[in-house]
């Protein structure tokens, strides 16, 4: 590849007065002030949430209602900045859901701490926990920025479940043996 | 390394082209662990005989071509070496002990393939409930089935259902279905703890760990179990849903349960103290400990865990219950003052009291006593003195005789009734079980370095708190006088003093002064520990070459010829005959034919 | 009512005129800045301010939320705001010339307001302007006070006595004296064409509008027609006497953080802010008188034959607040031009301010001189 050197063609009068250029660019400005608003009007009109978005962490239940998380604690080892908090706890004999075993006693997230990086959601095996929609968070004290447990479950809701994986354990357990 | 064997109960062997050469009767797993060839494996234990039936640690095996008819070694002609002749089938790598000139392989296609196999066989019915496991973070199956499995199933059928919850014992809690069969916990009990319970009943699939029918799981050492288990079947009901191990932060340390003096691990997250385990001193403990001995981190955080400084049984500050101990030294006539040292204390701290009483006495110093506490030895890591580190005592100077193993304060006792003795400080010891009425300590004004409260604590003039053995450094002489080192694995509690700061002021307040700054008191032990050992180097005749850094993790054998005369009340456990009382020389000896 | 005025002493009248300066330029060029937010958002695509309101004011049925809308309550808020926030006086400047230099600024802004006429009324015949001060000096005086107010960015750019405002106040003097000469020789060919040889000289900016209201196709003849060039080196002068973009060299935020007032907050930086607005009022509004026809409502069309036209001419109140409409229109297209300029054409480097006040439109405005020296006289035989 030869490198052609291009004669840089002379500038007529008017260009080099730039009064064209500049009577050009005020039209255009003009065009954009009758132009409509690129503003989104928040709060009154709120984002439409793209998929995959990281908001808030919340816990989810599965559609009925059930608790999904079984404390592994994988989240809290994952978490960059340390903001998750889990007592361990297992669950109590005669509960019907004995055969899950293990159950938070307690889960914090400190809100001051985390950065929605989403890797709990990423870790957890039991798809318990969710970067969902919410992005608009706050709170008068640092305690009200520690989400319990409670308020995990208040914010995340029921998400739909594609497993049922200790269903299908019950299941089998009462069962028994295939052979 | 050479073809030629340097001595005739060594045999060379080639794994993976490396030669070494190892003892007469060594496995193949344990050859290759000294080339650092890592062959996995489930069942095969160090301390346990051979069972050979997980089949995981699969390898290829050769030996050098010789003619059948004269005995002459076949040479290649490739390669101008004898030719080796592979055995077409993989054999298995604990139960296969290494003769001259064998040959190993275990990177070829044929182990690699055994291997998968193997783990497929073992994942089969294995559930895949790692998030809710115990085991999960030191799982052998976790660990193979990464390194050495086939990364996916394909197995679509239901997996087998069995007990997920079986009660082994009052410790121990068996989940069946996770178990690979691998029968460690069964040979543990037959061989270690010698108390034959477990066994699997059922075939094939069928086939469940159970205790044998009307008996349990019960024996103290049936938590070395859960240790020794590859996968998560076998819980400790203590630990388990507490905490996962990957948060723990270890600590090695050195069980107080007795002068065995366990190696330990202990197990800590964020100031709290989940678990105990042991460590493996093949001199000492093996790779087991008791139960019981695993319990004792309770104490760090029970309910009657000293916090403030009491005078007369009202919390103050540090600074006026150090004022209160001093005027009690102060008014004190010379002569009455009486010190109880402990067993418990580490070898510092037991310095320490010795120059507190240097410190208190006009000429002779103040008088020692000592508490003893003697159990029933159970022959294998808990021995029948309870007291730790009394040896310790012994060679720091802080008694020249054993303590009585009946009564052990009657002396005191009697001066105190004589009126002889008027202020006693006790060195982390409760007057109250050792032997002292009421009356006899209402007669006296009490010091008292504690952790815990209890009938002392109440009847105490001072009580300064102090750290348990958990939150401090130090180090403990066993019954071996094998000296060894513990960390710190948790902070102490806000308002406990370090044990050597404390006794340290009052060292100062009996020396006229009125010690350093209380500040000092809740100093980083360990700097502490390691500028004391400056002066136990210089005074202690046993210490003369020691530095506290020097000491390796597994300990350090001090001389016992001196000691050899008393009457230690220990029999003999794993590794201890006090019969003969063990030398540096033939020390050796001992532990490597143990292992 | 004007007797009533007229029999004022003239001190009380002098006094009450400084005070409707201030009513007035005030809130225009609080007005001002509230356009320019609005202007710039609109242009940027925004809706700009529109959030703050006045709590029962806001409830007015339509009004009410038109005027939060278009962000009125936030000239309040923002003026309110001035008043009450901390005043911080930074430790290393020169306190007595930090506190002078705001009012340098506000005062040639204010007083050149006087000499400026902003409407006129019909007197019989007779086209009356309506001014607070008739000077024959006009223009001359303009010229002279308003170029006391680059004293205001020097001495707050020195006074800071820190290096940002000192680049300011200095870039500041540079460049309002190139500009001022091409400035003032843009205007004197319309003054030549005002005051032709025998008639009596002036330099008053009704006299100029009376030229534009003239009848005939070069009578009625806006300047701006007759004389572009003059009219586009005064516009491209005024960007940069009235600090501007794209000759915001002083302030020029980019670069020099906020170049003189970079010391300055609160109220004092809220009286530089109203001085520029104030001169750039001003100077629109001279802009209009020279070129632009004053008051009268369209080229060819004069005042007086527009009432004629819409029937008010009896009525000399009427034409007064017509007239002052007309020119007060002019005046914030103008500023509007000025907005509508800054976020079009990008802000010029120091090198390019300076090569082309004195290499570009100072010969050019001498030429032009020149040119329409000729004219003029060429013209003037003639007639």
């Amino acid at each position: 590849m030869a490198i052609l050197p291009v004669e840089r063609r002379p500038l007529t009068l008017s260009e080099r007065s730039y009064l064209p250029q500049i009577a050009r660019g005020l039209k255009t400005t003009l065009k954009h002030i009758f132009a409509p608003n690129e503003t989104m009007e928040y709060p009154e009109v709120q984002p439409e949430i793209p998929p995959g978005y990281r908001g808030v962490p919340t816990l989810v239940t599965d559609p009925h209602g059930r608790e999904k998380c079984v404390s592994c604690q994988l989240c809290e080892f994952v978490c960059p900045p340390k903001a998750i908090r889990i007592t361990p706890g297992s669950v109590p004999e005669g509960s019907g859901r004995e055969h899950i075993e293990k159950a938070p006693e307690e889960f914090k997230i400190d809100m001051l701490r985390c950065i929605y990086c989403g890797l709990c959601q990423e870790v957890c095996p039991e798809e318990a926990i969710f970067l969902q929609n919410q992005f608009s968070l706050n709170g008068l004290t640092r305690e009200e920025m520690v989400h319990d447990k409670k308020r995990l479950y208040e914010l995340g809701g029921s998400l739909p479940d594609r497993h049922f994986k200790w269903d299908k354990k019950k299941a089998a357990a009462e069962h028994g043996n295939a052979h | 390394m050479s073809q030629t064997a340097p001595s005739p109960d060594l045999v060379t062997v080639n794994i993976d082209g490396q030669e070494i050469a190892v003892p007469k009767g060594t496995n193949v797993i344990e050859a290759a662990r000294k080339l650092a060839v890592d062959i996995p494996h489930y069942c095969y234990h160090e301390k346990l005989s051979v069972a050979g039936n997980c089949r995981m640690c699969l390898i290829e095996m050769g030996m050098p071509a010789v003619d059948p008819a004269t005995k002459a070694p076949i040479i290649d002609e490739a390669t101008g070496k004898q030719k080796v002749n592979w055995i077409p089938k993989p054999v298995i790598g604990c139960g296969t002990n290494v003769s001259p000139g064998m040959h190993i392989r275990t990177t070829t296609p044929m182990v690699k393939d055994a291997r998968e196999s193997v783990m497929e066989f073992l994942l089969i019915n294995h559930p895949l409930d790692c998030p809710i496991c115990d085991q999960a973070g030191e799982c052998k199956l976790q660990e193979q089935a990464t390194g050495y499995g086939r990364g996916y199933s394909r197995y679509i059928e239901p997996k087998n259902v069995k007990p997920k919850r079986t009660v082994l014992g009052p410790r121990v809690t068996l989940d069946d279905e996770r178990c690979i069969l691998c029968s460690r916990c069964i040979r543990f009990s037959r061989e270690i703890a010698k108390d034959d319970v477990l066994g699997f009943t059922e075939r094939g699939s069928y086939s469940t760990l159970t205790c044998f029918p009307g008996r349990e799981l019960a024996n103290n050492y049936s938590l070395n179990t859960v240790d020794i288990c590859p996968v998560g079947a076998l819980t400790s009901t203590d630990f388990r849903f507490k905490m996962r191990v990957w948060f723990l932060k270890q600590t090695n340390s050195i069980c107080t349960e007795s002068s065995v003096g366990a190696n330990t691990v202990v197990w800590s997250r964020e100031g709290t103290i989940y678990r105990i385990t042991p460590r493996q001193n093949d001199a000492v403990n093996d790779t087991w400990m008791t139960d019981s001995g695993r319990m004792l981190y309770k104490e760090v955080q029970a309910e009657n865990r000293l916090t403030r400084p009491l005078v007369r049984g009202v919390a103050v500050t540090a600074d006026a219950a150090l004022d209160a101990a001093t005027e009690l030294l102060r008014s004190a006539q010379p002569g009455t003052v009486a010190i109880v040292g402990s067993g418990r204390s580490s070898v510092e701290e037991q310095f320490l009291t010795r120059k507190l009483a240097e410190a208190l006495g006009d000429k002779v110093g103040a008088p020692v006593s000592v508490v003893s506490r003697v159990g029933e030895g159970d022959g294998l890591l808990l021995s029948a003195d309870r007291n730790p580190n009394l040896r310790g005592a012994l060679i720091t100077g802080l008694i020249e005789a054993l303590p009585p193993t009946y009564a052990p304060l009657a002396a005191l006792a009697a001066a105190i009734e004589a009126g002889e003795v008027k202020t006693v400080i006790s060195v982390g010891e409760d007057l109250a079980e050792a032997g002292l009425s009421a009356e006899q300590l209402a007669k006296v004004s009490v010091i008292y370095l504690s952790t815990h409260a209890n009938a002392t604590s109440q009847a105490a003039a001072v009580v300064l708190p102090t750290l348990t053995v958990f939150e401090k450094s130090g180090s403990f002489v066993n019954q071996q006088f094998r000296i060894q080192k513990f960390a710190q694995a948790v902070p102490g509690p806000a308002g406990a003093a370090d044990d050597l700061a404390t006794l340290s002021a009052l060292i100062a307040i009996a020396g006229g002064g009125r010690g350093g700054p209380v500040s000092d008191r809740n100093a980083v032990p360990n700097g502490r520990v390691e500028t004391l050992w400056k002066a136990l180097a210089a005074e202690v005749p046993a210490f003369a070459n020691v530095t506290y850094q020097e000491i390796p993790d597994d300990g350090l054998l001090l001389d016992a010829t001196p000691y050899a005369s008393l009457p230690f009340v220990e029999g003999e456990t794993l590794h201890h005959k006090p019969t003969t009382p063990i030398s540096p020389l033939n020390e050796r000896a001992t532990t490597s034919t143990a292992a | 009512m004007i007797e009533f005025w007229l029999s004022l002493p003239p001190l009380l009248q002098a006094t009450l005129k400084g005070l409707a300066v201030i009513a007035v330029i005030f809130p225009l060029a609080g007005a001002g800045s509230m356009a320019e937010r609005k202007v710039s958002a609109w242009i940027q695509g925004r809706p700009g301010p529109n959030r703050a309101a006045i709590p029962w004011l806001v409830k007015i049925p339509f009004l009410g939320r038109a005027l939060q809308r278009l962000g009125l309550f936030q000239l309040l808020a923002d003026g309110l705001k001035f008043f009450f926030k901390e005043d911080p006086v930074p430790g290393h400047v020169n306190k007595f010339y930090f506190f002078l230099a705001p009012a340098v600024a506000l005062i040639p802004a204010l007083t050149t307001v006087v000499a400026v006429p902003f409407g006129a009324w019909l007197d019989g015949d007779t086209v009356v302007p309506i001014g607070l001060a008739n000077v024959d000096l006009g223009l001359l005086a303009i010229f002279a006070v308003s170029s006391l107010g680059v004293y205001a960015l020097i001495l707050a750019g020195w006074a800071s006595n820190s290096k940002y405002p000192f680049l300011g106040g200095v870039r500041a003097s540079a460049q309002f004296i190139s500009y001022e000469l091409s400035m003032t020789i843009s205007v004197l060919p319309v003054f030549l064409w005002v005051n032709s040889p025998g008639m009596r000289g002036s330099l008053s900016l009704a006299r100029v509008v009376e030229f534009q209201s003239l009848p005939g196709f070069w009578g009625g003849a806006w300047f701006i027609f007759t004389m572009p060039v003059c009219a586009l080196i005064f516009l491209i002068a005024l960007f940069a006497e009235t600090n501007r973009q794209p000759f915001d060299m002083p302030e020029s935020e980019a670069d020099l953080v906020g170049g003189f007032h970079t010391e300055y907050g609160a109220f004092k930086w809220a009286i530089f802010f109203v001085a520029e607005y104030a001169h750039m009022i001003v100077g629109s509004g001279i802009f209009t008188l020279l070129f632009l026809g004053g008051w009268n409502p369209l080229p060819w069309v004069s005042l007086a034959d527009f009432s004629a036209l819409i029937g008010i001419a009896g009525n000399p109140l009427v034409v007064g607040v017509v007239s002052i409409v007309i020119f007060l229109l002019k005046v914030l297209f103008l500023i509007f031009f000025f907005m509508w300029v800054r976020w079009t054409v990008p802000r010029f480097r120091y090198d390019q301010v300076m090569v082309l006040g004195w290499q570009k439109l100072l010969p050019l405005s001498i030429a032009n001189l020149f040119f329409y020296l000729v004219v003029i006289a060429l013209l003037q035989e003639r007639l």
